[in-house]
């Protein structure tokens, strides 16, 4: 029995020694806002926060995250109020498909967790990690170079 | 959800065209605002097909062919369906009906039953419990193959096959498709020219790598049939799963569900959708299949490499006088789009260029290796970055400036092209002017390793002529309003492009609402009316002109009956901010109701005839209801020593016609460009003997965000006459003058050329060498292979009265 914490909601469940953390919030937590393009560590689309930390969830296994905080796309609004990066990548249309953003998304507040004024260099750094095929990258720089500059405590 | 805080509303007034407010002419139209679906997509709520999940669904995992060519002699199933869990294993032999994207492409098995024709095709299906039992099911199954000799390239492909062709019915060797076609007096025009330049130039095939990995469910109950997929069109998998299944289309469903990315990579109905949908059949149980990005790749349907070489006689002055384009196409083991994509090869060249006489010889070869189709551009790339370079070669050779040459031979406004097709809006001299403005091409600095390339293209706004071919509309929509809201239906597929937004905006806009007024029905055949599909850049001009129709229909009878109700004139209501005239909108639709009964209206689009001028074997591809035309500068820095090329920065200015939302356009725009300086530079799905070198998103190699230089857009809006709203396409064509212009601009930086993508530093020394050894400062084909072209058809240039519209 593996029990982790996700999105600050315990969750105890089954698990195979072999599981990844990628399956275990798709298909026994059903959490399916986390993605996957290639389940090899090759594309950042899985990637999730584990103890704050950016991980790739495909390459994660139960015995690295028993007892840890996870944090997956489902839980960055607040209720119903939106992360700053949320509302900078609707804005911005940093999200077309939509298939990387979850990754994308965690990868950017793992870097404005640590670096809360980061310029261009720093987020296209932080970033290299998740293959988007849809924007060019372009408006999702922007979008977490504005999310950057949200009121402190929007996020 | 709160969705618009002050301080990111005030930044859309960032987005080119954009600003709060948009167009003053109308409401929503014009306006930088979010997608509709954009909460849904941050915050992880989207349901993209590997979502889904159904009580009591078997997964599904095909067996591949490990060989490039071979016969299948017998395949034993019976070990891996004694596994426990193991609840069906399917061949070939139980689907032998054959399928593919378009009648002349219908030669594809969703499982290979007599031989396999590259390495990844599905030979057998396994449905499970679970996926690692089918997977382990795989393998216990037995194929006998009896090697056949592989065809791996264009060259081997045209000889005589060693022992047997990769389709029977081909002739010339492994020959797929050949199109000779010769417009105006070619022979003439070459000898009336002061200047004759022939170039041979090659276009590495790529895949789409879109994010997500297909993927299908299926149920069967109650005699009908619904398939969940990712597929760009589910009319076209709709049409494959009722021939295949032997079900009548009324027995069919598919929906498709919100697209992690398609780029033409899921516009062919694929093996895995009948398979499931088989096994769900035979199963009584859903049936779930979702590709591993290694299968994607063998899945492939991507860019076609191709081997060009185009002859252009010019007077003194510039003045093209014919030109002779040659294409030959890899297309791997299957047809898929492969017919149109020979084509769209030789299409286009007319559309941008004013060209009095023009000879195409198109060739399409079938190979051991995974089938292409359609990408982003469908055949127009590798033509684009051969023509472009080619001017640029023939401007040096008259000793004059590239933009003047291609200004003297633009196509004009309001004009017929030499091949029949029909030109109506046309900025190509706009978005010249603004891309030339805003980099400062013409005193661009010059000094070694640094550079600047130019070059303009253009594109479809939808393919005038349906895969199917028939008089049917190509979109169609329906529109239900009633006291319980508005509701569109539409068949068109949003795939990530936005086109659920365009239907929102055009309707919301018509009927005076706000766009989250507006239900979304789409992409669902068995609930909506047809539309063809997203592909060709078709659905904003088709799907947009047909909501617009539906709406107008509906915006009448609500007038009318406000009108009624209120004892006014119905020309004096205005129909604006959720109100019609007097009345709120509801107030309007329950009079109406009232008045009249249900409230349904339709509408639906096909181009009109006069697109096309001329009748000829290929004349179906090419005629578009309207061209879009985008121009790039690219500036970069190339090193002399490594081969290493740094892009600082792309200026693209693109004929949009009108942007509809500014959000959306500019990353289409973005997706664009990011994709053509891939193509440039890095992208290749490439083979040794039939194995693919690079099955896998680390060694595919693709732009990072690290890679990626600024992009300075221009968007030119210049309404289209008959674009809804004006509108023009921009998923595909801002891609195209970016892979010229980034050789081009290599050129200019290091002095020679590279006729060859991508670009790779390797690829840059060679030329540099054989410059510093006196020899040709180039890297690329040589020759041109002997091509049984048959004799050209000569087509009649289209008539003085249809030529002036
Ligand atoms: S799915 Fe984990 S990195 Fe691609
Ligand atoms: S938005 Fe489609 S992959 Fe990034």
């Amino acid at each position: 029995m593996l029990r982790l914490r996700v999105n600050g909601e315990t969750y105890e469940t089954l698990t195979e020694s072999n599981e990844t953390l990628l399956e275990i919030l798709r298909e026994r937590l059903g959490l399916t806002g986390t993605k996957h393009g290639c389940e090899l560590g090759e594309c950042g689309a899985c990637t999730v926060l584990l103890d704050g930390t950016p991980v790739l969830a495909c390459l994660v296994l139960p015995d690295q995250i028993d007892d840890a905080e996870v944090t997956t796309v489902e839980g960055l609004a607040d209720g119903s109020v939106l992360h700053p990066l949320q509302e900078a990548f609707m804005a911005l249309g940093a999200s077309q498909c939509g298939y990387c953003t979850a990754g994308m998304l965690l990868s950017a507040k793992a870097l404005l967790d640590e670096q809360p004024d980061p310029t261009r260099e720093e987020i296209r750094a932080a970033l290299a990690g998740n293959v988007c095929r849809c924007t060019g990258y372009a408006s999702i720089v922007d979008a977490v170079a504005l999310a950057a500059k949200a009121p402190k405590g929007a996020r | 959800m709160s969705t618009s805080r002050e301080w990111v509303g005030r930044r859309l007034g960032t987005v080119p065209g954009g600003g709060e407010d948009g167009d003053g002419a109308f409401q929503v139209v014009g306006k930088a605002m979010p997608r509709v679906d954009a909460v849904s997509k941050v915050t992880g709520a989207t349901v993209y097909a590997d979502d889904l999940s159904f009580p009591g669904t078997l997964h599904c995992v095909l067996l591949r062919s490990p060989l490039p060519h071979a016969r299948i002699r017998c395949i034993d199933v019976q070990e891996a369906a004694g596994l426990p869990d193991v609840v069906a294993v399917l061949t070939g032999a139980a689907m032998p009906t054959r399928f593919g994207v378009s009648p002349s492409s219908e030669e594809e098995q969703a499982l290979a039953a007599d031989k396999v024709r590259y390495v990844g095709e599905p030979v057998a299906a396994v449905a499970a419990r679970d996926e690692a039992t089918a997977r382990e099911a795989c393998k216990m199954i037995q194929v006998d193959y009896e090697l056949l000799e592989p065809v791996t390239s264009i060259d081997q492909a045209l000889e005589v096959p060693m022992d047997e062709p990769i389709h029977a019915a081909s002739k010339d060797g492994n020959v797929h498709r050949l199109a000779s076609l010769e417009f105006g007096d070619v022979d003439e025009g070459f000898a009336a020219s002061d200047h004759v330049r022939e170039d041979v130039f090659f276009y590495e095939g790529s895949n789409h790598l879109a994010m997500e990995e297909h993927s299908a469910t299926a149920i069967f109950s109650d005699g009908q049939l619904t398939v969940w997929s990712s597929t760009q069109s589910p009319h076209s998998v709709h049409r494959a799963l009722s021939s295949v299944l032997g079900l009548p289309m009324r027995r069919v469903r598919v929906v498709a569900t919100p697209h992690g990315g398609g780029f033409g990579g899921k516009v062919d109905p694929c093996s895995h959708e009948i398979v499931v949908a088989k096994l769900a059949m035979i199963t009584g149980r859903p049936v779930k299949c979702t590709l591993t990005r290694e299968e994607v790749f063998y899945n492939h349907r991507g860019r076609h490499p191709v081997l060009m070489w185009v002859r252009t006689g010019v007077t003194q002055d510039g003045r093209i006088r014919a030109m002779h384009f040659r294409t030959a196409l890899d297309g791997g083991a299957h047809a898929s789009l492969g017919a149109a994509t020979t084509y769209y090869t030789g299409a286009l060249q007319p559309a941008t260029y004013d060209l009095p006489a023009y000879r195409f010889e198109g060739c399409r070869v079938f190979t051991n290796k995974a089938p292409c189709g359609p990408k982003r551009g469908h055949g127009t790339p590798q033509p684009r970055f051969a023509l472009e370079l080619h001017l640029d070669k023939l401007a040096e050779d008259l000793g004059m400036d590239p933009v003047e040459l291609r200004r003297r031979n633009y196509v004009r406004p309001n004009s017929r092209t030499v091949n029949g097709l029909r030109i109506t809006s046309c900025a190509i001299e706009k978005v010249t002017d603004e891309v030339l403005a805003a980099s400062g091409f013409s005193r661009r600095e010059r000094r070694d390793g640094h550079g600047q390339g130019f070059a303009v293209s253009a594109y479809l706004c939808g393919a005038g002529t349906p895969m199917y071919l028939n008089r049917m509309p190509h979109s169609e929509v329906s529109l239900k309003v009633d006291r319980g809201g508005v509701t569109v239906f539409c068949g068109a597929t949003d795939i990530g492009q936005g086109s659920d937004t365009v239907l929102a905006t055009l309707v919301a806009e018509e009927l005076g609402l706000e766009r989250g007024d507006v239900r979304l029905v789409t992409g669902d055949t068995g609930l909506t009316p047809v539309d063809l599909g997203s592909y060709s850049s078709r659905v904003t001009f088709m799907a947009g002109n047909a909501a617009i129709e539906a709406a107008r229909k509906m915006r009448a009878t609500l007038v009318a009956a406000a009108a009624e109700h209120s004892g006014s004139r119905p020309a004096e209501m205005t129909v604006a901010g959720g109100k019609i005239g007097p009345l709120s909108f509801e107030q309007a639709v329950a009079a109406a109701e009232e008045r009249y009964g249900t409230l349904g209206s339709v509408g639906s689009y096909a181009p009109p005839p006069s697109i096309s001028a001329s009748k000829y074997r290929g004349s179906a591809v090419g005629p578009s209801p309207a061209f879009s035309y985008s121009a790039a500068v690219v500036d970069l820095d190339a090193d002399r020593v490594s081969g290493e090329v740094r892009v600082n920065k792309v200026w693209i200015a693109h004929d949009i016609g009108r942007a509809l939302n500014p959000v959306l356009v500019r990353g289409q725009v973005e997706g664009g460009v990011y994709m053509g300086l891939g193509e440039a530079l890095m992208e290749a799905q490439a083979y040794r003997n039939g194995l693919l070198h690079h099955p896998s998103v680390l060694e595919y190699k693709t732009p990072l965000s690290s890679d990626m230089p600024e992009i300075e857009q221009l968007l030119v809006e210049q309404p289209d006459p008959e674009g809804p709203y004006g509108a023009k396409e921009v998923g595909q064509g801002p891609l195209l003058p970016v892979v010229p212009a980034v050789v081009s601009a290599i050129h200019d930086a290091l002095g020679v050329w590279v006729d060859e993508v991508p670009v790779t530093p390797e690829k840059i020394l060679r030329a540099l060498d054989a410059h510093a050894k006196g020899s040709d400062p180039r890297t690329g084909p040589r020759s041109f292979p002997e091509i049984p072209y048959p004799p050209c058809e000569k087509v009649a240039l289209p008539d003085a009265a249809s030529a002036t519209l």
